[in-house]
């Protein structure tokens, strides 16, 4: 099975590849048109790859979080404006402000993941449902803000968006950047790097510590869990706020690392797509990261297609259509959760209250 | 002989119900000790009690004569008491060695230390000569092998005191020997047992000491070699009962249920399938039952039967007419009765009132309804009608089934099941969870149907009962019929070896390896 889905994985993104290469082989070089196909890819799948590993640590202790996209939203927001906050009214330059707005949008998402915690766990309400309001409180809390701080004369900042402090910086992977035609793909922004790192982070922590052995134990069997002394609900409780700040920092990566501005509703379905790219990754971090770059090839395909729109042959003239491609990872969600691809198991608790002891 | 526990005046109640009234108990060292009642009698709070899963109201424990309060297991733990819960606290996709060392785990520099994890296991298991492969996934482990692996957890963490809470339910007689020596073992080397049971033969081959509980209170003591099983069970039931269900010799008649190399699939991701090639007949007048371990196929065979879900291959043939694959209301509108293994999943509906329960499978037809409108009034006759002729304990018609204890669930399906014409009665687990005195009376219940001229096909995991009811037994190994040999021409023990797989003629396997190494050459067996 697993064979099964790396296989799909590898075919799609070569699918992908190809057919960017074979519109533009007349104006650049294959090899250069694959480096940049992989940088973007490497960039764009940052907030699946953190909104899935969120879901790893979140549903691993058996806890659904459905919330992802709405964390990730208000995160989106609350970074953003902590930066300009900063920047326009503080003074504070710019780099500082944008840190500064990455801690906001990661408390955010810590925050978040609090309030997903205590209605999941302590008030046992259904986790679907306790996901579904934090989607919708970040929608309307996020719209409303936006429009109280910048629209209209009677606004806070009077009908004018301040200027924001920009995007974080690219890193420079020392020698590896340097290298010829690959080297775009090791110069990447912070959160996109952060995310990569998360992932062998997080994978160390669930399997390689006692924290992450007694979380999954919990997931999988928490009254089990609590007859050896584990203490279930403040596990789950320190899992979700872990899960929450890591999809803040998803969140940051919209609007302090891709755009220097907020959307509303920007995420996009972004929270729900890494849901899909954590069950087709069964719940593991580096299975999940490799769902993320898939989806994130996808969403490459189409920014790489626009640089080559005019040599597209007229025959692929639907090509052109960028609505049309932008439903590529959508039609790939769709895919992989028919199950066609084969199914994945959740942690055995996953998404089940956890009754303390009473009578059997 | 010294207390290492006691429990005194230990009173709960749980939300009005007294679960424990001033209840108490005391282990000496280096005993076995039962504690023996019926299903809701106590036992289980008294023993989540003694491992802090639980909080008495009132009332003291005493850990070798100090006064203790337990807030919680890990506070049991570390005075040194282990639990093996009747269903195993077990993560199955965890390793042995993983389960065992779970929330004690050895690490080193901030990582889990497996390999340190792992001979830690193997030297415990050498140790109490209990075998197991600390490396192995849980999930792939026979029964017997896991609960050697929850024993193993409690003396991982120093615990000197074992409580196993019925501990014997999923074993084959095979494996409870075993286990019976296991404890024997523990208790030389200074280990305390308490085990908690109901099952009177258990107590007297095994125990020093003998508690009985009944309704939340303790009513006695005894010393097993100065009691019997009669003695016992009066004490437990709290009246004389009887053991031995009194019946005619089977007079069969005609063929009614035919099987014919039925096959079912397994449940998704188990691989394989949970029913191979079974072939048989029940007649009329006579009770064939099909004795094995749970989960060898007994489940998804009776399904099958019962038209819950569709057989692979085989046909399933009911007076001679092809019923494979035919719509549970189907085959109940031609006799066919069932009593599923799950009373409360499948045998009722828990919300609904014992009336309505009553007339689950006719409640269309009339008297129940006219012109398509439900008739109140027929529906409570029916009811007030069998309520009084299966002696079910419920204060009236419209009580919510969920209410009434399991053996009077268990009455009102039987009821249900029995008060239109019967062909063939399947019952499943028909006792299972459910107090001797109402065992009693549906071990009666369906004699009478056999001796009425229904065939009835018997699924029972207890050896006792399919050994009690049946004319015919046949024992299911791995989804497949192992042997069919009628009920005067077997013994308990050649039952017990092909249980667990082992053919006549086959070397019975060494003590201890039994669950690894037969199944190979059995399930071949079961084939041919």
């Amino acid at each position: 099975m697993v064979y099964r889905r790396y296989a799909f994985i590898a075919v799609v993104v070569s699918v992908l590849v190809l057919v960017v290469v074979l519109v533009g082989a007349s104006q650049v070089p294959p090899l250069t048109i694959v480096a940049s196909m992989a940088a973007t890819t490497l960039a764009v799948a940052t907030p699946l790859t953190l909104g899935a590993l969120s879901g790893v640590f979140c549903e691993r202790s058996g806890v659904v979080n459905l919330g992802i996209e709405g964390m990730m939203l208000a995160a989106a927001f609350s970074g953003w404006f902590g930066s300009i906050y900063a920047s326009a009214v503080l003074g504070i330059p710019p780099l500082p402000s944008l840190l500064l707005g990455v801690v906001i949008a990661v408390a955010t998402g810590a925050l978040l993941g609090l309030l997903l915690a205590a209605l999941a766990v302590t008030y046992s309400v259904d986790q679907i449902l306790a996901g579904t309001v934090i989607n919708l409180l970040a929608v309307g809390l996020t719209g409303f803000f936006n429009r109280q701080l910048f629209f209209g004369p009677a606004s806070a900042f009077g009908g004018q968006v301040p200027h924001a402090p920009g995007v974080l910086p690219r890193l420079h992977v020392p020698l590896l950047a340097d290298l010829p035609v690959v080297g775009p793909v090791f110069e990447q922004q912070p959160i996109a790097v952060a995310a990569v790192v998360l992932v062998g982070l997080t994978h160390l922590v669930l399997f390689r510590t006692r924290w992450g052995l007694r979380a999954r134990a919990v997931g999988e069997h928490p009254r089990a869990a609590a007859t050896v002394g584990i203490d279930v609900v403040r596990v789950r409780y320190v899992n979700v706020v872990i899960g929450g700040a890591i999809a803040g920092l998803g969140g940051a990566y919209f609007t302090l690392e891709s755009v220097p501005s907020f959307e509303p509703m920007m995420t996009n379905g972004r929270g729900f797509i890494s849901l899909a790219a954590m069950i087709f990754g069964d719940w593991t971090p580096f299975g999940s990261w490799a769902a993320a770059l898939v989806f994130g090839a996808a969403q490459a395909f189409q920014i790489n297609l626009q640089l080559f729109r005019d040599q597209i042959p007229p025959s692929w003239s639907f090509l052109q259509q960028s609505s049309v491609v932008g439903l590529v990872p959508y039609l790939l969600t769709l895919l992989i959760l028919t199950g066609v691809i084969g199914k994945t198991t959740p942690p055995a608790a996953d998404g089940q209250p956890y009754e303390p002891e009473g009578r059997r | 002989m010294k207390a290492v526990l006691e429990a005194r005046g230990i009173t709960k109640r749980f939300s009005g119900v007294l679960a424990n009234d001033r209840v108490d108990l005391d282990l000496g060292e280096g005993e076995i000790h039962a504690l023996l009642g019926e299903n809701g009698a106590g036992k289980s709070t008294l023993m989540n009690i003694l491992y802090g899963l639980v909080r008495p109201d009132e009332g003291e424990l005493r850990r070798s004569g100090r006064p203790v309060s337990l807030r919680s297991p890990s506070d049991a733990i570390a005075l040194g008491i282990g639990m093996v819960h009747q269903h195993f606290m077990l993560i199955p996709v965890f390793t042995v060695a993983e389960n065992i060392v779970l929330g004690a785990e050895p690490v080193r520099r901030g990582l889990l230390d497996r390999g340190s994890a792992s001979a830690e296991v193997r030297g415990l298991s050498a140790r109490y000569g209990l075998d197991v492969d600390p490396d192995a996934r849980v999930e792939d482990l026979p029964v017997g092998v896991q609960q050697r692996v929850e024993i193993l957890k409690a003396l991982y963490r120093k615990a000197e005191i074992l409580i196993l809470d019925e501990p014997t339910a999923v074993l084959t007689p095979q494996e409870v020997d075993e286990l019976f020596r296991v404890l024997r073992g523990l208790t030389s080397r200074g280990v305390s047992v308490l085990f908690i049971t109901h099952k009177l033969r258990e107590v007297l081959a095994v125990a020093d000491r003998v508690t009985v509980m009944r309704a939340g209170k303790v009513v006695g003591a005894a010393i097993p070699a100065e009691t019997d099983e009669r003695g016992l069970a009066a004490m437990m039931v709290g009246r004389e009962v009887v053991l031995q269900v009194s019946k005619a010799p089977a007079r069969p008649k005609a063929v009614v249920l035919e099987v014919e190399r039925l096959g079912v699939a397994g449940r998704r991701g188990s691989g394989g399938d949970a029913v191979r090639d079974v072939s048989f007949s029940v007649r009329a007048g006579e009770i064939l039952g099909i004795a094995g371990v749970q989960g060898n196929g007994q489940t998804e065979l009776v399904e099958a039967v019962t038209g819950l879900s569709p057989a692979r291959d085989g046909r399933v043939l009911l007076r001679g007419r092809d019923v494979t694959g035919a719509l549970p209301r189907a085959l109940i509108e031609r006799g066919v009765s069932h009593v599923p293994e799950d009373r409360q999943r499948h045998g009722l509906v828990l919300s609904y009132s014992v009336a309505d329960n009553l007339v689950l499978c006719t409640y269309h037809r009339a008297p129940f309804a006219v012109r398509g409108v439900l008739r109140d009034d027929a529906r409570e006759e029916n009811a007030r009608r069998l309520i009084k002729a299966y002696d079910i304990r419920a204060p009236g018609p419209g009580t919510p089934v969920s209410a009434l204890s399991g053996g009077n669930q268990q009455k009102v399906i039987l009821a249900r099941e029995m008060s239109r014409p019967v062909e063939l009665l399947v019952a499943s687990q028909p006792t299972r969870g459910v107090d001797v005195g109402s065992i009693e009376h549906i071990h009666r219940e369906i004699v009478a149907a056999r001796d009425a001229g229904a065939a009835v096909l018997l699924v029972s995991a207890e050896l006792d009962e399919i050994l009690a009811l049946s004319d015919r037994i046949a024992v299911m190994y791995r989804g497949g019929l192992v042997a069919m040999r009628d009920a005067g021409a077997v013994s308990r023990t050649e039952l017990g070896m092909l249980m667990a797989g082992v053919l006549p003629g086959e070397a019975a396997p060494a003590p201890g390896a039994g669950e690894e190494a037969a199944p190979a050459s059995a399930a071949g067996g079961a084939e041919a």
